[in-house]
C-alpha cells in the first residue's frame, strides 16, 4: 500500500515538474539558433565503407559516416532498415549474433575497433549501450549502478558510493531512489528502470552512449524524462540514439541520419534534414508516405 | 431443456470432468497410501492390553494363554478344517486372532494363531505385566519376586501388585548403569580402539617407507602404552559395572505356570498396560515413538529405533547433493553457453537424457566395479598402503554410495539447469556485456544467480530420486547394521570410507530378511512412513531455498 502511495506521489511530482519545465526541448536544444554543421565538428566515430552480413544476407550496404563528438546523433528509418544493426556495431554487440560478419572499418580514436587486437570488453566500457527494454539486473538499485565498476575490480565502498550517487544524480533518479538504494531494482517503474540502466551505463564513464530506442517501451511522461536526460548528458557524452519516433529525433538530436533498406540515405543537421531534405526518400519518410 | 451429447462435448466440460477425475484419483491414492502406512506403522507403538484366556484345543483340553491381540483375520472354514480342526458343518467362515505371546526364550516363538471360537474366559487382569527385554523379545506374565544377589528382597502372590515400585526402582538403577556401560564401550573404548588402530597404521606406514627408526618406534610404543593403561582402567571399570548391573533379577510366572528368572539388566522397560489409563498410554506412546526415532536397533533390527538409518539416509543425500550440484551445473553451463551447438552437442544432450532412464541397479554395478574396486583400489594403493590388505576406500562405503547416486541424478540437474539458463532473457546478458563484462563475468555475476532457482529444481528432483533408491546402494555401501555413525568425535570426524545404514534398505531388511517376520511387520510400515517423511522434509527444505531464490531473482516481468 505504502509503495503505491509513493508511486502516485512521484507521478504527481512528475506532472508538476513537466509543467514547470516546459515541454519544448527542441527550443532549448537549438538555443541561439547557430547553424550546426558536420564540417565544424570533431569526429568521434568514423565509419568507412562498412558492409554487414547476417550469414548470406547483407544488412548494411557501404555505410560511410562520421559521428560528431559530444553531439546527439539520431538514426531514423522504417523498421528493419538496419539502424539498430549499425548502432550495435559501434560496440561490437553484433559479435553475439551467430554468422554476423563485417567488412570495412569503424574507427574510434584512430583505431579500427574491428581489428583483432581490440579488447572488446574495454571497447564496451568506452561505448556504453542502453537497450529498448529496460534490463536492470535482479539486484539492488545500488548494485545495479555499481556493477560496471565492480567488473573493473573497484570494490572500495567510498569510491562506489560516490560513483553511484553521481550516476544516479546524472540520470535524474537520485531524489526518487536515494532512500531505497538497497531495494531490488525490479520494484521500480519502467521509466525509472530505464533511467537506472542509463545511470548504470554512465557510471563507468563511457565516451559514447548508444541508445537503442530507449523510450519506445515507456509512457509519454517517462519518455519526456528520458529526453530531458539526453539533453542533460550531451555535454559530457557523445550520444547516438536510434528512434522510431521522428518528433523525438527532431526534439533531441543535433544530427540525424536517415536509413532505408540497409543504406544510409541522408545524414546531416537535424533541422535541415527535417525541413529541407535533399533526398526524395527522406522526404517521403518524414512526411509519412511510408514507414 | 435437453442438451445433445454433441453440444455438451463442445462446451469442453467432459475434459474438465476427466481432468478433475484424474486429479481426484491421484489424490485419493496418495492419501490412501500415506494413511495405510501411517495406521499400520504408528499403531505398533500403542501399549495394547494384555489378554488372559483359556484356549480349548481340539482334544478338549484347556491351555492358558496371555498376550496381545495383534491382528484378526476371517478365513473360510474349509481352510481351517483342512488343517485338522473340527468346525461345525454349518459354519462358513472362522475368525482367528494373532496373539503375541512373547516369551520367545520359553516357547520358541512369539506369535500364535487362535480361533475366536476356542477362546474362553477372556480377561484383562491388571497385575499382568509386559517386560521389554534386550534379548528374546517381550515377556508377559505376573511378577512374583525381586531378587538381589540371589536373595529374595520382595515377593508377592500371583495377581497382587505390591512389589511393583521396588521392581521399577531396580529397573531404573539398571538402566542408569547400562547407560554408563554404553558410554564407556561406545565412546571411550571406541576412541581408544580408534587411536590404537591409527598407531598401528602409522607404524606400518613408517615400516613401508623404511623410516622405522628405533626412536620413532619407541615413540609409538610409548603412546601405545599410555592407551593400554587407559584401556585397562576402563576395562576394570566396565567389569565392576557389569557386576553391579547383574546384581538384581526378578522372577515372573509365565502363562503356563512356569516361573522364570530374568536379570534386571536385560530389561528395557516394564509396564502394566491393563492398568494404564489414557494419559499414561499417550505418554508411553510418545516415549516409544521417540525411542524409535532416536535409538539404535536391537534384536536383528526388529526392536529399538532406527536412528542410524535416518542419519545415514540424510547424510548420504546431503553428500550426494553437494557432489551433484557443481557437476551438473558446470556441465550444463558448458553445454548451453560454451559448446558449439551442433551435431556433437545434440548427441551429448540425448545421451544425458537417456542416462536418466538407465535402471539404477546398473549404476550400482558400475559403482561397484569402477568406483569401489578400480578407483578405491588405486586410492588404497596410493594413499593407504599401510592398511593393506584390509581395504580403506576399496570397499563399499558412504563416499562411493554418494558418488554413485550423484552419477545417477546428474542428468536431472543438467537438464533443469540448461532449461533455467535458456530462460534467462537475452537482454539481461546483453546489458551486462554492454557494461564491459566478459562472458565469464556475465555468467558468474548475473546469469548463474538468475538460473539458481532452476538449479534448485534440479537438486530437488535429484534428492527425491536419490533418497528413495535402494538397489544400487546395496552394492556400494549400505549395510544391515553399521557399528558406528559415519559422523563422530574421532578425527577426521566424517568417515567417508565407512559403511552406513539406510532407511530404504532397512525396510527391505526388516521386511524380508528378518528372522521374526510377525514382529517386524509393523516396523516395516513405520520405517516406510519415516522414509517418506524424511524425503518430504529434505524436499521441502530444498523447495524453501528455491522459493527464496525465486523471490530474490523474480523474473523481469514487464
Amino acid at each position: 500500500m505504502e509503495a503505491q502511495a509513493e508511486m502516485k506521489n512521484t507521478d504527481a511530482k512528475t506532472k508538476s515538474d513537466s509543467k514547470s519545465h516546459g515541454i519544448d526541448i527542441s527550443a532549448m536544444n537549438r538555443g541561439a539558433g547557430q547553424e550546426l554543421s558536420l564540417d565544424n565538428e570533431t569526429t568521434c566515430i568514423d565509419v568507412r565503407n562498412m558492409n554487414l552480413f547476417y550469414g548470406e544476407k547483407q544488412a548494411l550496404f557501404d555505410v560511410n559516416m562520421t559521428i560528431p563528438k559530444q553531439r546527439v546523433t539520431a538514426f531514423i528509418g522504417p523498421s528493419g532498415c538496419g539502424k539498430s544493426t549499425l548502432l550495435r556495431s559501434f560496440n561490437r554487440m553484433n559479435d553475439l549474433v551467430d554468422g554476423c560478419s563485417i567488412t570495412g572499418e569503424i574507427n574510434m580514436e584512430g583505431q579500427n575497433i574491428y581489428q583483432k587486437n581490440v579488447d572488446v570488453a574495454e571497447l564496451r566500457r568506452k561505448v556504453g549501450m542502453v537497450f529498448q527494454k529496460p534490463n536492470p539486473f535482479p539486484k539492488s538499485i545500488y548494485e545495479n549502478v555499481a556493477y560496471g565498476l565492480r567488473i573493473q575490480g573497484i570494490n572500495n565502498k567510498r569510491v562506489l558510493d560516490e560513483a553511484v550517487e553521481w550516476s544516479l544524480r546524472s540520470a535524474a533518479l537520485w531524489d526518487e531512489v536515494k532512500d531505497r538504494l538497497h531495494e531490488s531494482a525490479l520494484g521500480m517503474s519502467g521509466g525509472q528502470q530505464q533511467r537506472l540502466v542509463i545511470a548504470r551505463t554512465i557510471a563507468v564513464k563511457p565516451e559514447v552512449l548508444l541508445l537503442d530506442e530507449p523510450a519506445s517501451a515507456l509512457d509519454p511522461i517517462s519518455t519526456l524524462k528520458i529526453e530531458e536526460l539526453i539533453y542533460e548528458l550531451k555535454d559530457r557524452f557523445t550520444i547516438v540514439i536510434v528512434t522510431h519516433n521522428m518528433q523525438q529525433a527532431a526534439r533531441v538530436s543535433d544530427y540525424t541520419a536517415f536509413m532505408y533498406m540497409g543504406n544510409l540515405i541522408e545524414f546531416g543537421n537535424t533541422d535541415m534534414l527535417f525541413t529541407n531534405p535533399k533526398e526524395k526518400k527522406t522526404e517521403d519518410y518524414i512526411t509519412g508516405r511510408y514507414g | 431443456m435437453r442438451e445433445s451429447f454433441g453440444s455438451w462435448t463442445r462446451t469442453g466440460s467432459p475434459w474438465v470432468w476427466l481432468n478433475a477425475g484424474a486429479v481426484a484419483i491421484s489424490v485419493v491414492m496418495v492419501i490412501g497410501l500415506l494413511a495405510l502406512i501411517a495406521v499400520r506403522g504408528l499403531g505398533h507403538f500403542w501399549p495394547a492390553s494384555i489378554i488372559e484366556a483359556d484356549v480349548r484345543a481340539a482334544d478338549g483340553s484347556l491351555h492358558h494363554i496371555t498376550g496381545e491381540l495383534t491382528d484378526s483375520l476371517t478365513v473360510p472354514a474349509e481352510q481351517v478344517r483342512a488343517s485338522g480342526v473340527a468346525i461345525p458343518a454349518d459354519q462358513e467362515t472362522v475368525t482367528r486372532y494373532l496373539v503375541k505371546i512373547g516369551n520367545r526364550d520359553v516357547y520358541g516363538t512369539d506369535f500364535r494363531w487362535v480361533l475366536k471360537d476356542q477362546i474362553e474366559n477372556a480377561d484383562y487382569p491388571e497385575a499382568l505385566m509386559a517386560v521389554e527385554r534386550r534379548e528374546w523379545g517381550n515377556f508377559y506374565g505376573y511378577l512374583i519376586s525381586v531378587k538381589q544377589d540371589g536373595q529374595v528382597i520382595a515377593q508377592q502372590a500371583v495377581g497382587e501388585n505390591s512389589i511393583w515400585p521396588e521392581f521399577e526402582k531396580r529397573i531404573a538403577r539398571a538402566l542408569t548403569i547400562h547407560e554408563e556401560i554404553y558410554q564407556i564401550e561406545k565412546h571411550e573404548i571406541g576412541r581408544i580402539n580408534y587411536a590404537m588402530e591409527r598407531l598401528r597404521l602409522k607404524q606400518r606406514s613408517l615400516e613401508l617407507k623404511g623410516k622405522d627408526t628405533p626412536q620413532a618406534i619407541t615413540e609409538i610404543q610409548t603412546e601405545r602404552r599410555v592407551l593400554d593403561a587407559e584401556y585397562k582402567v576402563l576395562q576394570q571399570k566396565l567389569g565392576d559395572l557389569y557386576v553391579e548391573a547383574n546384581r538384581d533379577s526378578f522372577v515372573a510366572q509365565a502363562m503356563d505356570g512356569q516361573q522364570i528368572e530374568v536379570s534386571v539388566s536385560k530389561v528395557v522397560r516394564a509396564f502394566q498396560p491393563n492398568m494404564m489409563h489414557l494419559g499414561n498410554k499417550i505418554v508411553f506412546y510418545g516415549e516409544k515413538l521417540w525411542e524409535f526415532m532416536t535409538d539404535e536397533p536391537r534384536e536383528a533390527n526388529t526392536e529399538g529405533g532406527i536412528f542410524p538409518a535416518i542419519f545415514g539416509t540424510v547424510m548420504m543425500v546431503l553428500l550426494m547433493s553437494v557432489m551433484v550440484t557443481p557437476f551438473g551445473v558446470i556441465a550444463a553451463v558448458y553445454l548451453r553457453e560454451y559448446a558449439k551447438q551442433g551435431f556433437v552437442t545434440r548427441m551429448i544432450r540425448i545421451a544425458v537424457n537417456n542416462l536418466a532412464g538407465v535402471p539404477s541397479i546398473v549404476y550400482g554395478v558400475f559403482g561397484l566395479g569402477f568406483f569401489v574396486y578400480f578407483l578405491g583400489g588405486h586410492i588404497d594403493d596410493l594413499f593407504f598402503p599401510e592398511a593393506l590388505p584390509a581395504p580403506t576406500f576399496g570397499t563399499p562405503g558412504l563416499m562411493w554410495a554418494s558418488i554413485t547416486l550423484a552419477l545417477l541424478t546428474v542428468p536431472v540437474v543438467i537438464v533443469a539447469t540448461e532449461e533455467g539458463l535458456a530462460r534467462i532473457p537475452r537482454s539481461v546478458r546483453e546489458g551486462s556485456l554492454a557494461l564491459g563484462a566478459t562472458k565469464a563475468e556475465t555468467l558468474w555475476r548475473v546469469v548463474l544467480p538468475m538460473a539458481s532457482p532452476a538449479m534448485m529444481t534440479g537438486v530437488i528432483l535429484a534428492v527425491a530420486r536419490a533418497a528413495g533408491e535402494v538397489a544400487p546402494l546395496m552394492l556400494v555401501g549400505v549395510v544391515k547394521l553399521a557399528p558406528s555413525l559415519p559422523l563422530d568425535g574421532n578425527y577426521p570426524f566424517i568417515h567417508l570410507d565407512q559403511k552406513f545404514m539406510h532407511l530404504g534398505f532397512h525396510i527391505y531388511d526388516v521386511g524380508f530378511q528378518s528372522p521374526n517376520v510377525e514382529a517386524a511387520r509393523p516396523l516395516v510400515y513405520a520405517t516406510a512412513l519415516l522414509l517418506v517423511i524424511v524425503i518430504a522434509l529434505l524436499n521441502m527444505s530444498a523447495v524453501a531455498i528455491r522459493n527464496h531464490l525465486r523471490e530474490k531473482y523474480k523474473s523481469l516481468e514487464m
